[in-house]
């Protein structure tokens, strides 16, 4: 699973876009968490986005599957455009995985049943198809052992790798990890950032929140740089670390980097 | 697969076997424990003796003189047996679970082996024994099939038997009541029903209604609109304000002004008593359930695209209940002891048909062996059903989390 930075999606064209978001306002109360957030994902695109603590980030990527309603401007996924409509709502849910900071797994349900929830549920799968499908997703992350576990029997690290699976279960065309391994402990992040890198040489969509600026480097083709409920700086990781244009970027990475 | 956890076998530690090391260790280990020893001991020694002379002049009779009557009721002596194909299908059914979820078979098998032996050498009468007999074959030979079934196609038995499970009330309430007209099942209509049958009818029937309602009630509670989130917190605290007598004299009284065209048997006027007054302290358990899913887990439901319905059915009501389990069976356990208060509307359950037959001048005096048996009838179910919580809890792994 070494890097080479041949699949990054930079050769594609930008005609093809998967997210299109234009002016995305968004307020908790009166606090004004998204301030016309704008930008366009193509397809199999490999978004970073970082940014200072309560910047907006979470509640960026959490609007593109509705976890968060916006207020203000568009976001339309794969075509579809968010509305109140449940439908679309839905559609859209059916096709954006998402992978939380706190796994959330169903500590209720073991590992293959977390993994065939979805399938069968959702995708109205036969189950016995959704166990081999969730067989071959265990083997992909690496832990096919641990199938008739129940959550709670495994490290963060595995249970990390369940939720990868679980969301990879309903064959999503977009991925969205907020903070993946903020939660972990050092020698549990790698395990973690190997199955995302595999997932990113797949050539899947995808917009991961993190501080992880290796992993940023090597698998992103685009860095959003979030601050104040904006994207102040968005550019390839090259510029970004080596050059970045704008201030807050720069007295971010530099604490950021002299942790 | 580690899910299973194995009951703790009593070992005996070497600690255990030597009695006055044990003695030293737990009854003399600190000054007060060494005094309140004393105490008990002493209290003991001192009762012991009435208790003695009272029980060497216990007479027995009245209890199993009138043990029909304890058990059944005024309900038609020659439909009795309808009574005994209701314990046999749900002892049954607890055998065929026992099985499905892989009881112990020592337990299961030599209970039913035991309780056979006591129905043979038993002083019953030729058609009670040859039931309790059945009933004890019912147990083991459900307990067998249960195993075997599953073993073949575990997930599809199961849901078989949550199934019989669901569809066994209605069929022992159609059983016991009958319809008019028939010659096979003649109407026995609930105000013939008494004793220990009506008490565990009243349990069962307010437990199972008041359940599915506690749940909605709950979930009410916290509805996002307000017109019912309002209706669901006055109920509960209306209900929860009030005691149950209360209630009871009000369904009495209420039902049939609301509902004058039905003639409402008094049996079904306790019942909807009971299980609305349960349903609201079901409601306020369950939500505390609630309360206690973390936001994450709704949030992850609905990113892989469930949608509200399959989230509150699959994800938070399974872990819900699942916490407030152990409270939930204690206020089963309240609810079946608290069965006996329909005796102030005059219906004889357990209690009530204990308190008539003491009325009957031929069993004067003969208070403390007839509470007693019925103390000791409500202790058995009471304590089957913490007992029965807690195996639950241990096989849901709720110590684990
Ligand atoms: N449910 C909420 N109610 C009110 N305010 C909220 C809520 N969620 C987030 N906020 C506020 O919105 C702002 C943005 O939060 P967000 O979680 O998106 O930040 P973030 O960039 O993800 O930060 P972090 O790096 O700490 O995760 C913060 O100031 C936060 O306090
Ligand atoms: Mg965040």
């Amino acid at each position: 699973m070494s890097a080479q930075p041949g699949y990054k999606a930079q050769g594609q064209s930008t005609a093809d876009p998967i997210i299109i978001c234009e002016d995305v306002h968004k307020w908790y109360g009166s606090y004004h968490a998204l301030r016309g957030v704008s930008t366009t994902v193509r397809r199999g695109e490999k978004i970073v986005i970082c940014g200072p603590s309560g910047s907006g980030k979470s509640t960026f990527i959490r609007t593109i599957n509705r976890l968060e309603e916006h207020h203000r401007g568009r976001i339309i996924v794969d075509g579809i455009e968010l509305s109140g409509d449940v439908r679309n709502i839905e559609a859209i849910r059916r096709e954006v995985g998402m992978v939380f900071q706190q796994f959330n797994l169903f500590p209720h349900l073991t590992v293959l049943d977390n993994i065939t929830l979805g399938p069968v549920w959702v995708r109205k799968m036969k189950r016995k198809d959704a166990e081999e499908l969730a067989m071959q997703l265990l083997e992909r992350v690496g832990i096919p052992d641990q199938a008739r576990k129940y959550p709670g029997q495994l490290s963060g690290g595995q249970q990390q790798r369940v939720a990868i699976a679980r969301a990879l279960a309903m064959q999503p065309k977009i991925m969205l990890f907020d903070e993946p391994t903020s939660a972990l402990d050092p020698e549990m992040i790698k395990e973690v950032l190997d199955v995302m890198r595999e997932l990113a040489h797949s050539g899947m969509t995808m917009l991961v929140v993190t501080h992880e600026m290796g992993f940023a480097r090597e698998v992103a083709d685009r860095i959003l740089f979030f601050d104040q409920g904006n994207i102040v700086e968005e550019a390839d990781p090259e510029t970004f670390f080596t050059n970045p244009q704008h201030e807050r970027s720069r007295l971010f990475l530099s604490q950021i980097l002299h942790h | 697969m580690v899910r299973p956890v194995p009951a703790t076998t009593a070992t005996t530690s070497p600690e255990t076997a030597n009695p006055i090391r044990w003695i030293r260790k737990n009854l003399f280990n600190t000054w007060y424990n060494s005094l309140l020893t004393v105490a008990a001991v002493a209290a003991l020694a001192a009762l012991a003796p009435r208790l003695a002379r009272w029980a060497w002049h216990a007479d027995w009779a009245v209890v199993s003189a009138n043990m029909t009557l304890l058990l059944t009721g005024t309900y038609p002596r020659d439909q009795l047996w309808r009574l005994w194909a209701a314990l046999l299908t749900v002892m049954s059914l607890f055998g065929l679970s026992a099985g499905a979820w892989r009881g112990n078979p020592r337990r299961w098998i030599g209970a039913a082996a035991v309780a056979a032996m006591l129905a043979t050498t038993g002083p019953f009468q030729a058609p009670a024994r040859g039931w309790l007999l059945g009933t004890c074959a019912g147990v083991a030979a459900g307990f067998m099939l249960g195993r075997g079934l599953t073993a073949w196609r575990r997930a599809l038995w199961r849901r078989v038997l949550v199934a019989l499970w669901v569809v066994s009330v209605p069929w022992i309430y159609l059983l016991l009541h009958g319809w008019a007209g028939s010659s096979w099942l003649p109407r026995v209509g609930p105000s013939a029903w008494g004793g220990l049958t009506l008490t565990l009818v009243l349990a069962i029937v307010g437990i199972v209604a008041s359940f599915p309602l506690g749940i909605l009630l709950a979930l009410g509670r916290r509805s996002r609109l307000p017109a019912i989130r309002w209706v669901c917190t006055a109920y509960i605290e209306c209900v929860r304000g009030v005691p149950l007598i209360s209630i009871l004299f009000m369904a009495q009284v209420l039902l049939p002004i609301f509902l004058p065209d039905y003639r409402i048997e008094h049996v079904v006027r306790a019942m909807v008593g009971i299980t609305l007054f349960s349903a609201a302290y079901m409601a306020e358990n369950v939500r505390g359930g609630l309360q206690g899913v973390p936001r994450g887990q709704i949030e992850a439901a609905h990113a892989l695209g469930l949608n509200g319905i399959q989230t509150l059915a699959l994800i938070v009501l399974p872990q819900a209940l699942r916490a407030v389990l152990p409270a939930i069976v204690g206020q089963f356990i309240s609810l079946l002891k608290d069965t006996s208060l329909v005796a102030v509307v005059g219906l004889l359950e357990l209690l009530g048909i204990a308190r008539s037959v003491l009325a009957n001048p031929t069993w004067l005096g003969r208070q403390a062996e007839v509470y007693l048996f019925v103390a000791m009838v409500y202790f058995i179910f009471s304590f089957s059903m913490s007992s029965a919580s807690r195996r639950l809890e241990r096989a849901l792994g709720l110590g684990e989390r």
